[in-house]
């Protein structure tokens, strides 16, 4: 991000101007927190398990604007909503944070697969697992060393293939719908 | 969008992770479905000392005549870890499989996977 800022020493104030690019990431940060927060009031059986409907942004954003882009919308989102659920530092926050870096290594390793053999549900496939293996290996590591997962394992590797479809499924329809002209919607 | 035109949007390489992937988990799962509430039945001097799952892995010392036998869970899996006996047959026994059992007898030990489900002798 650019900041351009005048002299702090010639002037008091000291002023951060938001360059296009910035709106834009911001807006689309918004987004991705807004999804956080509405999942956020869904209520899941066991804990671990989530929708990550926010991924869905990110994926579009990959894909419109590279992974730059991308890295900053997931980083801006994991940060914001903890900050507004309460989680912030929390195991929770920590959990979504390696999780989010994990996927994040992933996709920019999945975006250069060839396009014509891997789409968006292929992609969002491969990060939802990287995102759902990194946290599974900080849980057993980190948070309850000792803890047996291995037992529970099939169950998370389940629903993290059931959400990578949804949300890569969700991103083809959106970007379907982003393409076409607006009459056609 | 009906159901053709989602199944359109899918290209080659997502076919072979979805079915892939799937496959994995289901296999991973089926491989589970038996040790998932398995227990393992310790006995020393023929009395059962302990009935413990093999949900959290840990090492179990039962103290017998020659020392201690320590029993090790560990992944949803039991065996003998080291016995004090000569000739160490329910160490080289290795992991127990469901059902099975591992008899330290110089040391008066043994160990049962009683893992949940039939087999020929509760059938």
């Amino acid at each position: 991000m650019t900041r351009s800022t005048t002299d702090p020493l010639a002037s008091p104030v000291l002023t951060l101007r938001a360059s296009a690019e910035d709106r834009h990431v911001a807006a689309l940060a918004a987004a991705a927190i807004g999804l956080s927060l509405a999942e956020a009031a869904i209520p899941l059986p066991i804990p671990g398990i989530k929708p990550g409907l926010a991924n869905i942004v990110t994926l579009l954003v990959l894909y419109r604007y590279g992974w730059r882009m991308a890295a900053w919308v997931a980083g801006l989102r994991i940060i914001a909503s903890a900050l507004l659920l309460g989680q912030f530092l929390s195991p929770a926050f920590v959990l979504s944070l390696g999780g989010g870096l994990a996927s994040l290594l992933i996709l920019a390793f999945a975006i250069r697969l060839p396009h014509s053999l891997f789409g968006p549900v292929g992609v969002s496939l491969l990060a939802a697992f990287a995102h759902m293996g990194a946290q599974l290996w900080l849980v057993d590591v980190w948070l309850m060393p000792g803890g047996n997962l291995f037992a529970l394992l099939s169950v998370f590797l389940g629903a993290a293939w059931l959400t990578g479809l949804v949300n890569g499924l969700a991103a083809v329809h959106l970007q379907h719908r982003l393409q076409a002209p607006p009459s056609a919607s | 969008m009906n159901l053709r035109r989602w199944l359109a949007c899918l290209r080659k390489g997502d076919w072979l992770l979805l079915l892939g992937l799937l496959a994995a988990v289901l296999s991973l799962a089926a491989r589970q479905a038996g040790s998932l509430e398995g227990q393992a039945v310790i006995r020393a001097e023929g009395h059962v000392i302990a009935e413990v799952s093999l949900r959290l892995n840990r090492v179990i010392e039962v103290p017998g005549p020659l020392g201690l036998t320590k029993v090790e869970i560990h992944a949803g899996q039991v065996r003998v870890q080291s016995d004090p006996s000569p000739r160490q047959l329910c160490v080289k026994q290795g992991w127990i499989p469901p059902g099975g059992a591992a008899v330290c007898l110089p040391n008066r030990v043994s160990v049962e996977n009683a893992a949940l489900g039939y087999d020929t002798l509760n059938y």
